[in-house]
């Protein structure tokens, strides 16, 4: 059964026992009793699988702090089973929390995966890394790609397994942040947004739903082709340039959640990745155009 | 601990209850094991076993990632060792390794699957100030600034204030006593120090005998009410005696040794509590030996207190009047490491000064 079957009071009412939700290698049972969480599951989740098996991978829950922060400017905090990992936000921001702790949740110990710092994306079986630093477009761009047919594997997180050297997705929802929203809402008009959240540390953030078919498609891996670095520059023409293996190993090792932790199979893994991969530059102005680029290279 | 821990406990005692498991019990106990620092002792003691492969599918990754990371770990505490060993080598001081360090330097079954927070050394007391001098040269630093906890770790406790390495970023806890100077109870340190064996391919680190472990152990837990790692503390004292059980005198000579270090008491509380929730093989006439010393109402009242102390290892475990006792056991750490007419103004100040920091 899909999330989406259910009715938005009937999501309320099992997410104060805790609701599974399978998204690709994980079960994740989340609790919460806020009815923004409820609302932003129900819009942006519509099509992942409920688990009903007994198990869950985390379980997680965020919810209102107790006491008299209720009134005065009340507070969301995140649970990772009995334990707080982070400091409470304000309430508005408990949907983004979850989010962000649910990312954390996999990139603190997820570790039989080498776990890199990338968006990941797929066509006709191979599969797209975008690492990029913040400010360099790579929210838009995924989004963008997702919105023209590419499937979404994750926008944060690239899992390499550590035995067949494929990449797992979660197509979980796409963080966007401050402009990018805009951009992509007119770019897209008919796309999916969960709330827009204002003023949180990494400013306005709002989630995007994930395509259908990437939900569809959640638990086929893909295998690894091209490594492009996105750079967006106001005008400028899209262009592919070559980036020098070496030191796109050396960015994804430095950005990597757990290169070093993995020891000598990081290094055989990430390794392995480059073999496989094309690694490139990427310029570019305008979002039509960059989709065109890209058509082209899944192309060849 | 509260019957719903009883999955945990049931593994720890004998492990290849974990093949019997169903997935459901499993749900409630990776994140018990998980919050007890314990899940990658279990992912060691099924492999041990040959039996990860009978484990359901979803249980797997996850031990493959806390085995991962205790692995990682050990490498890290290795590495660690070799640059103390480097840094000090020179002063020609013993350089005892202590608990987590000193079970992965001496091969000893405890480090197997375990986790770390930092190195614990001890070197004499009289050379404190070398040792402190030559580390910071090779790049480990005090963390705590104020003028107050430099005093408060000098003139009081048994080490020095908690360093940080610059570069690497691992903590380092130099210690001169196994109990604070302020302590009711007095120990021997240096005859700790005399019967430590040099390590081979090490110029200065030293392994405590096992029994000075065991005694080390058991003072660390039961004297510094660092609750949340209680049991995982208590999973180490387990395979210690377990191990030290294998030599025929093994337990005389550590009670004999318990006495020379005037360490009986901790010694009868590790021994009562490794055998009530670990079954530790404890003899019957060495656990009446080791409890001579208190009446049965004390245990009875030790045991509402330490069990709970024990059960802080996840909120599943909790009895009623855990919290009670988490704060009794709080202040029986600090009213043992202290007497009351340095304690009492220690706390004010404490209370105090972290009331201005919350404000700035």
């Amino acid at each position: 059964m899909r999330l989406g079957e259910l009715a938005l009071h009937e999501v309320r009412h099992r997410l104060r026992t805790g609701l599974a939700l399978a998204t690709g290698p994980f079960v994740f049972r989340i609790e919460s009793r806020l009815p923004a969480v409820a609302a932003n599951l129900h819009r942006l989740y519509a099509d992942f699988p409920l688990s009903e098996g007994p198990f869950a991978d985390f379980h997680v829950r965020v919810d209102r702090v107790a006491g008299p922060r209720r009134w005065i400017r009340p507070q969301a905090q995140f649970w990772l089973d009995a334990t707080q990992p982070f400091k409470p936000l304000p309430a508005d921001q408990a949907y983004a929390m979850l989010e962000w702790g649910m990312n954390w949740c996999i990139s603190s110990h997820a570790h039989h995966y080498l776990m890199l710092h990338a968006a990941v994306l797929e066509r006709g079986g191979r599969a797209l890394i975008l690492p990029g630093d913040p400010g360099a477009g790579k929210s838009t761009l995924t989004a963008a790609l997702m919105l023209d047919g590419w499937r979404l594997l994750s926008d944060e997180l690239t899992l390499m397994d550590r035995d067949d050297g494929l990449l797992y997705g979660l197509a979980r929802p796409v963080s966007l942040k401050n402009a990018s929203i805009e951009v992509i809402r007119a770019h897209a008009p008919a796309a999916v947004f969960g709330d827009v959240t204002r003023d949180t540390h990494k400013g306005t953030v709002s989630h995007l739903k994930p395509s259908a078919e990437s939900v569809d498609r959640l638990n086929e891996p893909a295998r690894p082709a091209w490594i492009v670095f996105p750079r967006w520059q106001a005008q400028a023409p899209a262009r592919l340039t070559p980036h020098p293996k070496a030191a796109a190993f050396l960015h994804l090792a430095s950005h990597a959640f757990n290169y070093s932790l993995l020891g000598a199979l990081g290094f055989k893994l990430t390794a392995d990745l480059m073999d496989a991969c094309q690694c490139w530059d990427f310029e570019y102005g305008h979002l039509p155009e960059a989709l065109q680029r890209f058509r082209v290279l899944a192309a060849t | 601990m509260n019957r719903r821990c009883n999955d945990l406990l049931a593994v720890l005692q004998e492990p290849a209850r974990m093949s019997a498991l169903t997935l459901a019990k499993w749900d409630r106990l990776l994140p018990q094991a998980q919050a007890a620092g314990l899940l990658a002792r279990l992912a060691v003691l099924a492999d041990d076993l040959g039996i990860t492969g009978q484990l359901p599918p979803p249980v797997r990754p996850h031990l493959t990632a806390a085995r991962t990371l205790a692995e990682r770990q050990r490498r890290a505490v290795l590495w660690e060792a070799r640059k103390l060993d480097e840094a000090l080598a020179a002063s020609g001081m013993p350089v005892l390794l202590l608990k987590g360090a000193a079970y992965v330097l001496g091969e000893l079954p405890p480090a197997r699957g375990r986790l770390f927070a930092d190195i614990d050394i001890l070197v004499p007391k009289d050379r404190l100030g070398d040792a402190e001098a030559r580390l910071m040269l090779a790049g480990w630093h005090a963390t705590q600034h104020t003028d107050y906890d430099q005093r408060y770790y000098r003139q009081w406790m048994h080490e020095l204030p908690p360093m940080t390495h610059l570069r690497r970023g691992s903590h380092l806890d130099v210690h001169h006593n196994l109990l604070p100077e302020t302590a009711r109870l007095k120990t021997r340190p240096e005859q700790v120090i005399e019967a430590a064996q040099p390590l081979p391919g090490y110029r200065c680190l030293r392994l405590p005998t096992l029994e000075d472990l065991v005694l080390h152990s058991a003072t660390h837990l039961f004297h510094e009410g660092e609750w949340q790692h209680g049991l995982r503390d208590l999973v180490d004292l387990d395979a210690l005696l377990r191990w030290g059980a294998a030599r025929s005198d093994w337990w005389p000579a550590l009670l004999e040794r318990a006495r020379q270090l005037n360490l009986g008491h901790p010694l009868a509380l590790a021994l009562r509590y490794t055998q009530r929730l670990l079954a530790t093989p404890v003899p019957a006439a060495v656990l009446a030996e080791a409890s001579r010393a208190s009446s049965r109402l004390a245990w009875a009242l030790r045991d509402a207190l330490f069990l709970r102390g024990f059960a802080t290892a996840h909120a599943d475990c909790r009895l009623p009047g855990t919290r009670l006792a988490a704060f009794v056991l709080y202040v029986r750490a600090h009213a043992l490491r202290m007497p009351l007419r340095l304690l009492l103004p220690h706390l004010v100040y404490k209370a105090t000064r972290g009331r201005e920091q919350a404000k700035a």
